[in-house]
């Protein structure tokens, strides 16, 4: 049934830009501080007050629209889009109407190993709006509002209706974000609203051209509930058309609870936002070389970077893409590699025990002992066999507690590598003669023995004896 | 273009104000001489005139990001015809 129809997805991505105050006024944008401290005439919109434009917002806008490819308006203005509801002081929204400041460009996104072009019809700078707390217990009381992220500065970076499945919505939602953190301009935090996502959703016949009647979903609040929510809503269109019925145009909440999308009762007619130039801010120009000059900063993104990582360092496009998913994760990985140079070794150490550890311990990687230059030494002690990999996980997780060197967490510990032969026969024939029967089954052609007297060398070693060697000895032995 | 009453209770409606059936047909009357005056414009010709989209001569003003100190909660809050723990309370919003 589901390949009868084909889904179109635009999704549009509000990121909160990482500037020290609001849009239009001197307030503070920290999260989290206590309701209605970092107001002021301006954003509380009291009459007789100007907004005066932020210029870290523009610089912070205009780096994320060249980073999506875009044309950068030379001339731009705001817009008053006009509605009422409490969260919304003026009873109109500071945004862009149709001069937005970055228009038609596009990402590449991989996924299911092919690149794909997404088309970003525009991304545009806009007021946030104030924070609306009801009493689930008691809806008939009144509503708080809490008006501290009025005025925060937002980007909307809306994209063309070029996707076609949840998994494309997906993976388009982790790209932007990683190029938004690559670029520093947002932090990129879902559960304190600074990366916001709404998608437009409709589905139609294979073939067909024309697009079928598309609804809004709002109320995401994860990557995983965008996924959850877009699958729900192409099954639901799908089901109504089949039943002969028909998708009506409307604005749909997702309810995580739930697992399902449904209608926000619609006032009739209240999409009517009347926009208007806003005539409380002039005209901004940009000139070409303020623009060249921002160009100049842009760092390697996300999606050169991996092309990067799986050419030159030979990585699968798996790895690669997890390496390079954050920024700091990436230059980790290159700065290690500078050092030590076999990349997939270091790959493995990275997305392996590093990460494990760094979920484990609740840590970052910036505020991690273990520095690039730290594990490449442990990586050298391995490959000189200086330690065995079993001593070189203990290692990592001395490293990881202490900071030390891995050089004198070995020596301290006695965990030098035993590769003297004298040495280590005597462990070998001390196996062989307390294992009478793991001996018998080997030479009786049961090869998996091995595995058993091994483990017995190395334990009595205490992880210390060159496995290599051991094996090979007691299979000389035995034979 | 000749305005209907079902004009003016559309803008009654986007305003949230209501109108009694008197009212309507008040401001239906003045809206629409105050169109036919506005009207009067369509008789030169803009052929040649670029549209206007804002009063202002001025460019590229801007405000550094610096923080300035936000105001006193208590004196906000004062303004508001009810408040509580710091917040405004406004009558329930439910979607």
């Amino acid at each position: 049934m589901e390949q009868k129809y084909e889904p179109v997805i635009g999704l549009e991505v509000h990121a909160q830009l990482k500037t020290k105050t609001k849009i239009f006024c001197g307030c503070s944008t920290v999260f989290g501080q206590e309701q209605n401290t970092s107001v002021c005439p301006v954003c509380l919109g009291l009459p007789g007050t100007l907004p005066v434009l932020n210029e870290k917002v523009v610089e912070l806008g205009v780096k994320t629209g060249l980073a999506f490819n875009c044309h950068i308006a030379g001339q731009f203005k705001f817009d008053r889009k006009n509605y009422f509801y409490p969260d919304l002081p003026k009873a109109y929204q500071i945004s862009q109407f149709d001069k937005p400041l970055c228009y038609e460009g596009s990402i590449e996104i991989h996924v299911n190993g092919e690149d794909r072009k997404i088309e970003i019809v525009r991304a545009h700078l806009e007021e946030d709006a104030g924070k609306l707390l009801h009493d689930e217990q008691n809806r008939m009381s009144d509503s708080c509002v809490d008006y501290n992220r009025t005025g925060t500065p937002l980007l909307e970076i809306v994209s063309g209706p070029d996707l076609r499945s949840a998994e494309e919505a997906h993976a388009y939602l982790s790209c932007v974000k990683s190029i938004l953190k690559y670029l520093e301009v947002s932090d990129c935090n879902m559960q304190e609203g600074s990366l916001r996502c709404d998608a437009n959703i409709s589905v139609r016949l294979v073939g067909q051209d024309k697009l079928g009647v598309k609804t809004e979903i709002k109320n995401m609040n994860s990557f995983k509930a965008v996924e959850k929510a877009i699958n729900y809503e192409i099954k639901r269109q799908i089901e109504l058309i089949e039943n002969g019925e028909k998708v009506v145009q409307e604005t749909r909440l997702w309810n995580a609870d739930e697992g399902k999308t449904r209608s926000m009762r619609s006032k009739e007619e209240a999409h009517d936002y009347r926009y208007f130039p806003e005539p409380d801010l002039p005209y901004m120009r940009l000139d070409g070389a303020f623009i060249e000059r921002l160009k100049a900063t842009l760092p390697e993104l996300p999606h050169a970077r991996f092309q990067r990582f799986v050419r030159d360092f030979k990585l699968s496009e798996y790895d690669a893409s997890v390496l390079t998913a954050e920024k700091d994760i990436a230059e980790y990985f290159e700065t290690c590699v500078s050092i030590f140079s076999d990349a997939k070794t270091v790959s493995n150490w990275v997305m392996g025990d590093l990460m494990k550890a760094l979920n484990e311990g609740n840590k970052s990687l910036s505020d991690n002992l273990v520095t690039p230059g730290r594990l490449a030494e442990l990586l050298g002690l391995v490959k000189d066999q200086t330690i065995s990999l079993r001593s070189a996980k203990v290692v990592f997780g001395e490293i990881f507690l202490t900071g030390k060197s891995a050089k004198s967490i070995v020596d301290e510990k006695g965990l030098v590598q035993i590769s003297d032969t004298s040495a280590l026969e005597k462990i070998v024939d001390d196996v062989i003669k307390k294992n009478p029967k793991s001996v018998a089954d080997f030479k009786g052609g049961q090869t998996k023995a091995i595995s058993f007297l091994m483990g017995q060398a190395m334990k009595m070693s205490q992880g210390k004896a060159n496995p290599k060697l051991v094996n090979e000895m007691i299979k000389n032995k035995l034979s | 273009m000749p305005l209907s009453k079902k004009d003016i209770e559309y803008t009654s409606t986007l305003a949230h104000v209501q109108l009694s059936e008197k009212e309507k047909t008040l401001y239906l009357g003045q809206l629409e001489s105050i169109l036919k005056y506005i009207e009067k414009l369509n008789e030169l010709d803009t052929t040649n005139v670029l549209p206007m989209d804002h009063v202002l001569d001025l460019e590229n003003v801007f405000r550094k990001d610096e923080i300035k100190p936000s105001v006193n909660r208590d004196q906000v809050l004062n303004q508001a015809p009810k408040q509580q723990d710091g917040f405004f309370l406004v009558p329930p919003v439910i979607e």
